[in-house]
């Protein structure tokens, strides 16, 4: 009688199958992931327990921090017709090119009058670098913030027909005065509902 | 099955043909699996917690002289005046007629607490008869602490719709805040 062979398995499995499934889902993630961009004013938002995302579209954001405003507003085609209002309102000249490169542009702080200089600089960095970003003109007598509020609010309007949504992001440590002002510009045009941005509270507790 | 064959080719020394050693395909991909999933965490653990949050502020509007605006009971109103130094002055009731009491911010949401229950006890509970909390945010005052102290409306269930009032603080605020240092 033949004695029974135990046939010795091997332990190692093929993972070739689990390996695909794992790069596949890792490619997902990381495109699906938005980038960070750096904003270009560097601040520390506050934290709160609030759970509520802000929506990424028809969305003006007003960065606020070291007594400088920067403003952006969502979309390329938005920013670009915002742009040909503004350009319009301030007997500006834009040419394609620049309309094209301003719709990427993330915030900013440029006056009105060095704009056009501000998007033809290369590339972020040497934005960032140039000192031209001193924050856009909010007083009285050269509202600039006020204008673009107004030309975006219109584009999105007209674009997308709907309302546009304004939200801040404050410096945790920038004074409240600072943002009040901000704040009664938003209320001259009648914008009484916004949204601060803030970050997940760990430390709320 | 995963791993590299290393053996050579047959072992036969002498004569025989030479076999040309055939190599083993198959790579250990434990490692690189590994790597893989922890990558996927990371990506799967960011997305979700770098969304940004946001608060939603309504502000009362300024040019509209509206005449049936509710008045505010004092006995059921909890003031907040938010000064420098992360400190905050609270009273109840109308300006003046009560001592405020200065507190930080982390003894702020306990007030605000014993005020609600106070004022819940009051009135027999009544859901319309809640406290209602009036923000004054000074000159002094950050950002962080508007934000914070809305995070503790928010925390502490105040139902009532808060009042944003940065225009009308009153001289005996003032100078009870002067007197105390901060504003």
């Amino acid at each position: 009688m033949p004695r029974a062979k135990v046939k010795r398995k091997s332990t190692s499995i093929d993972m070739t199958a689990m390996c695909d499934v794992a790069f596949l889902l890792l490619t997902f993630f990381i495109l699906t992931a938005t980038a960070r961009q750096p904003d270009p004013l560097d601040i520390k938002l506050p934290s709160s327990s609030y759970k509520i995302p802000v929506p990424d579209v028809d969305i003006a954001k007003l960065t606020i921090g070291h007594g400088k405003v920067f403003y952006e507003v969502a979309g390329k085609d938005v920013k670009m017709a915002t742009l040909d209002k503004m350009a319009e309102q301030y007997k500006v000249s834009f040419t394609p090119q620049e309309r094209e490169r301003f719709g990427v542009i993330q915030s900013f702080g440029v006056p009105m009058q060095s704009l056009k200089a501000f998007i033809n600089l290369p590339d972020e960095a040497a934005r960032t670098k140039s000192g031209l970003q001193i924050g856009i003109p909010t007083d009285s007598l050269d509202n600039q913030l006020s204008a673009w509020l107004l030309n975006s609010r219109k584009a999105v309007a007209e674009l997308h027909s709907t309302a546009m949504r304004v939200s801040i992001k404050g410096d945790a440590k920038e004074e409240y005065p600072v943002v009040k002002k901000i704040v009664d510009i938003l209320q001259k045009q009648k914008i009484n509902k916004f949204s601060l941005i803030t970050t997940a509270a760990g430390g709320a507790k | 099955m995963a791993e590299l064959d290393t053996s050579s080719g047959g072992g036969k020394k002498g004569g025989g043909k030479v076999r040309t050693k055939k190599a083993n395909t198959k790579v250990d991909l434990t490692a690189m699996v590994d790597l893989a999933f922890l990558l996927i965490t990371f990506f799967m653990l960011t997305t979700s917690l770098s969304k940004p949050i946001a608060m939603d502020i309504a502000k009362p509007d300024k040019d509209v002289k509206d005449e049936n605006r509710l008045e505010l009971r004092a006995s059921q109103t909890m003031t907040i005046l938010l000064g420098k130094n992360n400190k905050v002055a609270w009273y109840m009731g109308e300006a003046g007629k009560s001592q405020p009491n200065i507190e930080g911010f982390g003894e702020i949401r306990k007030s605000i607490l014993e005020n609600k229950k106070k004022v819940a006890d009051l009135n027999n509970n009544d859901p319309k008869k809640t406290l209602v909390v009036v923000i004054k945010p000074t000159s002094g005052a950050s950002y962080e602490n508007f934000v914070n102290i809305m995070d503790e409306l928010n925390i502490t269930k105040i139902t009532a719709a808060p009042a944003i009032d940065d225009e009308n603080i009153t001289d005996a605020e003032k100078d009870f805040m002067k007197k105390n240092g901060i504003l």
